[in-house]
C-alpha cells in the first residue's frame, strides 16, 4: 500500500474513531459520523472533482470503504462513494453533499419526457439508508437507453425497513417531476448488470474489512479467554479453527483486491463475480467460526462481535449472494466451452472476448 | 489493513504478471497445444506425481522451462519466480506429464543452488536443468511422518565420507530418479533441541547398498517406494549444506515446496471434461457448482501467484505458502466431489470415457493432496502460530 493511501486510512480511521457513536448504541446511523467525514472528504473519494468529488482513485474509494466494514461505521460511505456517486459521474452528472444511495433495482420506476423534463413514478425498493438520503442516483430505462437520475430527497417517500444489521433498506416511493438538469443518458457501459456490479464491489469491500475485524477479535479472545487452567488459545482444536478462519479472511481479501484492481482498469465482471462470492461465501463460513470460538460471551448484545457478524449476514445476500454469482460465473464458463476454461480462469483473455 | 487495530490476518498482495510473463504463457500454450495434437500426452489428473515422462521432460530442458531461476552459468534462465509460475501452472492444468523432473526444479535444484558449494552446483544443476536428472526426497520413515524432526536413518563419519543406514518410505519417483536428498542424523541431539544433529546428503540411487522396493498405491499404480540405505558409502562431497544443518535446509525451501500451482490444479483436468459434457448452456444449479469452484481456483490461483511474487522479493512466507497449500489442496481434493455430483450419469461415448477416467483418477489421488508436503493439520499449527495463537 502506497505511503500515500495509508495517509488517508489513517486519517479517516482517526475521523470514524472521534466522531462514532458508543458501540453500545448499535446505531445503524450517524448524522455526525456523516458529516465529519463528507468535511474531510471522504465521502466523495475517487469522485471526479469537476463534479464535486475529492479525486483519488478507485484504489483510494476501496479501502475506505474496507475501512467502513472494518470498523462497522454506521454510514452510507461505500454506498455513496463505489455506487450513488459512481453512477450520476459516470452520467456527468454532479454529486451534491449528503448520502447518496443508488436504488438497487432499476424496473420498479418510470421515466418519462415530459415537456422541460421528466416525470419519475414508482417505487425504489430496498434503498440502503434511503430515508437518509439526500439525493437516490436512480437508473431507469428510457427508449433511447439507460438514463440516470439524481433524485432529491424532497421528492421521495421512505416505507423504513431494515435489514438484519438494522440498517436501513427502505422502500422508496417516487412521483415527481424531474429537473432536466438532473437527468442525463447513461454511457455505454453504464446499463443495470454494471449497477448491480458496482454495488456487489461496494458489499465485497466492507465484507473484506469486516472479516478483517472478526478474525483480529477471535485471535485476541482466545489469547484471552481462558478454561481448564490455560487460555483456550493453547487447544489445538482452537489454533485449527483459527487457521480456517484465517484462510476465510485471507481468500476474501485476495478476491477483493483482485477485483478493485482490475475494475480500476475498466468494467471487471468476472473479477468482481469472484469477489463477490467469495466475500459472501467466506462470510457465513467465517461467522460461524467466530462464534463459537467466542462461546455465548460472542452471542451477546454487549460484546462487539455481533456488530460485525450481523453485518455479514445481511451484506452477503445484498447485490447478489453467493449463489447468483457463482450461477454468473458458471453460465460464463460454458459459454466459453472447454478448451478456453483454462484462459478465462487464468486471466488472460477477458470471458467475453 | 492497519487502522488503529491491528489485524493480525495474513494477506496477500495481488500479483502482477508483466508482458514477458504473458508472451511466455503463449508460447507454452502453443507448444501444449502442438504436443496434445501430436499425441505427445494425454491430459490426467496429478500429473506432477502420475505423468512420467523422460522425453517430455527433456523437451521442456531444451525450451528452457526447467530450471528457470536460476543463473546461467548454472544452466538456469535467470527468469522471475512468477515467470515460472506461469510456465508450472500451464502445464499443470493441461494435465502435461512433468512427474519425471517436478522435484528437481522444484526443490532439490532450489535447494543445491542455495545450500550447496559450487562444485555441487556446478555438477547437479545444469543436468536437472536440461530435463535429465532426476531426484526424489527421502525425508519420511516408517516412524517418521509429521513428526520429521524424529527420523533414524544415521551417517556416520568414515574416512572421505559417511556411511548411510536406514529406511525411507514413500519416496516418490525413487524408482526413476538418479539422486534422492536423505536427511538423516549425522549426531545426537542436543538436549532441548531435537532439530540439531539432523544433515542432508546427496545419493547416488546407484550406490552400492541402495535398495528401491516399489509401495503400490491405492489405484495399483506405483508411484512411491521404499528405499532402504545399507551401508551406503556417501562421499564427503554430496553433504549439502553445513553438518548439522539439515532442519534448517529442510524448512528453508517450505514456501517453494507448498505454494505452487500443484497444489490447487492436480485435479484441474477434470473440469474441461466437465465443461465438454454439459455443453455450453447449463441449469443453474450445475452453473452454481461450477461456478463455486471457478470462484474459489481465481482466488487461489491469484494467492499462490502472490507467494511467488514474494519470493522474487526475497521474502520468506512460509506462513502464507502454509495458508495457499491448505486451501489449495482442499479445493483440489473437493473437485471431484464436486464434479461427480454435477455430471450426467449416463455418460458415454468417448467424451463419457474420457471423463470417467480422469474421475476415477481424481478421486483416487485425493486423499494424498492433503497429506503429502505436510497435512493439513500440521500447516493449521503453522498459520495459528502466525497468528499468535499456539
Ligand atoms: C502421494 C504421496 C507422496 C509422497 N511422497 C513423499 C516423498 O517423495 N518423500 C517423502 O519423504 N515423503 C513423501 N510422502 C510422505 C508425506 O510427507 C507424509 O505422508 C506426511 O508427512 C505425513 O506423514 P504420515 O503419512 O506418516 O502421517 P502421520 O504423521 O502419521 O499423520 C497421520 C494423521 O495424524 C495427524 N497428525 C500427526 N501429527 C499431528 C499433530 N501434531 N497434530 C495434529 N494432527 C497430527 C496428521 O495430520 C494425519 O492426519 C508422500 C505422501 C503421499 C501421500
Amino acid at each position: 500500500m502506497s505511503y500515500e493511501r495509508r495517509l488517508l486510512i489513517e486519517s479517516a480511521a482517526g475521523v470514524i474513531a472521534r466522531h462514532r457513536p458508543p458501540q453500545e448504541e448499535d446505531a445503524s446511523w450517524s448524522a455526525p459520523l456523516w458529516d465529519a467525514l463528507e468535511e474531510h472528504g471522504f465521502t466523495r473519494v475517487s469522485l471526479p472533482e469537476e463534479l464535486g468529488g475529492t479525486g483519488g482513485d478507485l484504489a483510494d474509494a476501496a479501502a475506505v470503504a474496507r475501512l467502513i466494514g472494518q470498523t462497522a461505521a454506521p454510514v452510507p460511505l461505500a454506498d455513496t462513494v463505489l455506487v450513488g456517486g459512481w453512477l450520476l459521474a459516470e452520467a456527468g452528472l454532479p454529486v451534491g453533499d449528503g448520502p447518496c444511495p443508488a436504488a438497487p433495482s432499476t424496473d420498479g420506476a418510470r421515466l418519462e419526457r415530459r415537456p422541460g423534463g421528466w416525470r419519475l413514478t414508482g417505487s425504489l425498493p430496498r434503498v440502503p439508508w434511503g430515508r437518509f438520503a439526500e439525493t437516490v442516483a436512480v437508473l431507469a430505462a428510457t427508449p433511447d437507453g439507460w438514463a440516470v437520475v439524481a433524485v432529491d430527497a424532497a421528492d421521495l417517500t421512505a416505507a423504513e425497513a431494515v435489514n438484519l444489521a438494522g440498517e436501513p433498506r427502505d422502500d422508496l416511493m417516487v412521483d415527481a417531476e424531474i429537473d432536466a438538469a438532473r437527468v442525463a443518458l447513461a454511457p455505454p457501459h453504464v446499463d443495470a448488470a454494471a449497477l448491480r456490479r458496482r454495488g456487489a464491489l461496494a458489499r465485497a469491500l466492507t465484507i473484506a474489512g469486516s472479516l478483517d475485524q472478526v478474525l483480529a477479535l477471535t485471535v485476541a479472545y482466545v489469547r484471552e479467554r481462558e478454561q481448564f487452567g490455560r487460555p483456550i488459545a493453547k487447544f489445538q482444536a482452537v489454533q485449527q479453527q483459527i487457521a480456517v478462519l484465517a484462510g476465510e479472511v485471507a481468500s476474501a481479501s485476495a478476491a477483493v483486491d483482485a477485483a478493485v484492481l482490475a475494475e480500476a482498469r475498466g468494467a471487471a465482471p468476472w473479477p468482481v463475480a469472484v469477489a463477490k462470492a467469495e466475500a459472501s461465501s467466506a462470510a457465513g463460513r467465517a461467522a460461524a467460526i467466530a462464534h463459537q470460538l467466542h462461546g455465548a460471551m460472542g452471542f451477546t448484545d454487549e460484546y462487539a462481535l455481533h456488530h460485525l457478524t450481523r453485518r455479514l449476514w445481511a451484506w452477503r445476500d445484498e447485490f447478489g449472494d453467493e449463489s447468483e454469482w457463482w450461477i454468473a460465473l458458471g453460465r460464463e464458463a460454458a459459454a466459453a466451452g472447454p478448451e478456453r476454461l483454462w484462459h478465462v480462469v487464468s486471466g488472460a483473455v477477458s470471458p467475453a472476448a | 489493513m492497519t487502522a488503529g487495530v491491528e489485524t493480525p490476518a495474513l494477506l496477500l498482495a495481488v500479483p502482477e504478471f508483466g508482458a514477458a510473463a504473458q508472451e511466455l504463457r503463449q508460447d507454452v500454450r502453443r507448444f501444449i497445444d502442438e504436443a496434445r495434437a501430436a499425441g505427445d500426452f494425454v491430459p490426467r489428473c496429478d500429473a506432477w506425481l502420475a505423468g512420467f515422462s523422460a522425453d517430455f521432460s527433456r523437451e521442456l530442458g531444451r525450451r528452457g522451462w526447467i530450471g528457470m531461476t536460476w543463473p546461467a552459468r548454472y544452466g538456469g534462465h535467470e527468469r522471475t519466480a512468477l515467470e515460472r509460475f506461469v510456465v508450472a501452472e500451464e502445464l499443470l492444468a493441461a494435465g502435461a506429464p512433468v512427474a519425471a523432473h517436478w522435484i528437481a526444479d522444484r526443490q532439490s535444484g532450489p535447494q543445491i543452488y542455495r545450500h550447496g558449494t559450487d562444485a555441487q552446483r556446478e555438477r547437479f544443476l545444469p543436468d536437472i536443468a536440461r530435463g535429465v536428472s532426476y531426484f526424489s526426497l527421502g525425508m519420511s520413515e516408517p516412524d517418521s511422518g509429521s513428526d520429521l524432526a524424529s527420523v533414524r536413518t544415521t551417517a556416520r563419519r568414515v574416512s572421505g565420507g559417511w556411511r548411510l543406514n536406514g529406511t525411507k518410505v514413500w519416496t516418490s519417483h525413487a524408482h526413476h530418479a538418479h539422486y534422492v536428498t536423505v536427511l538423516c542424523r549425522t549426531a545426537d541431539s542436543e538436549p532441548g533441541n531435537r532439530h540439531s544433529g539432523l544433515s542432508i546428503v546427496i545419493v547416488d540411487l546407484a550406490a552400492q547398498g541402495v535398495t528401491v522396493r516399489p509401495i503400490q498405491l491405492i489405484t495399483g499404480e506405483h508411484h512411491f517406494n521404499e528405499v532402504t540405505f545399507q551401508d551406503v558409502l556417501v562421499p564427503d562431497d554430496m553433504l549439502l549444506g553445513e553438518e548439522g544443518a539439515g532442519w534448517r535446509l529442510v524448512t528453508a525451501e517450505l514456501s517453494l515446496e507448498r505454494s505452487g500451482p500443484e497444489r490447487f490444479l492436480s485435479t484441474f483436468a477434470l473440469l474441461p471434461e466437465l465443461m465438454r459434457m454439459l455443453g455450453p448452456e447449463v441449469g443453474d444449479r450445475a452453473a452454481a457448482e461450477i461456478g463455486r469452484l471457478i470462484a474459489e481456483l481465481c482466488t487461489l490461483r491469484q494467492m499462490s501467484a502472490s507467494v511467488a511474487a514474494m519470493i522474487d522479493a526475497g521474502q520468506d512466507p512460509v506462513a502464507e505458502a502454509a495458508l495457499v497449500k491448505d486451501l489449495g489442496t482442499r479445493f483440489e481434493q473437493q473437485v471431484p466431489e464436486v464434479v461427480r455430483l454435477v455430471a450426467r450419469a449416463d455418460a458415454s461415448g468417448e467424451a463419457g470415457a474420457t471423463f470417467a477416467r480422469l474421475l476415477s483418477e481424481a478421486v483416487l489421488a485425493a486423499p494424498g493432496f492433503t497429506l503429502r508436503g505436510g497435512t493439513t493439520e500440521i500447516l493449521r499449527g503453522i498459520t495459528a502460530r502466525a497468528l499468535g495463537v499456539r
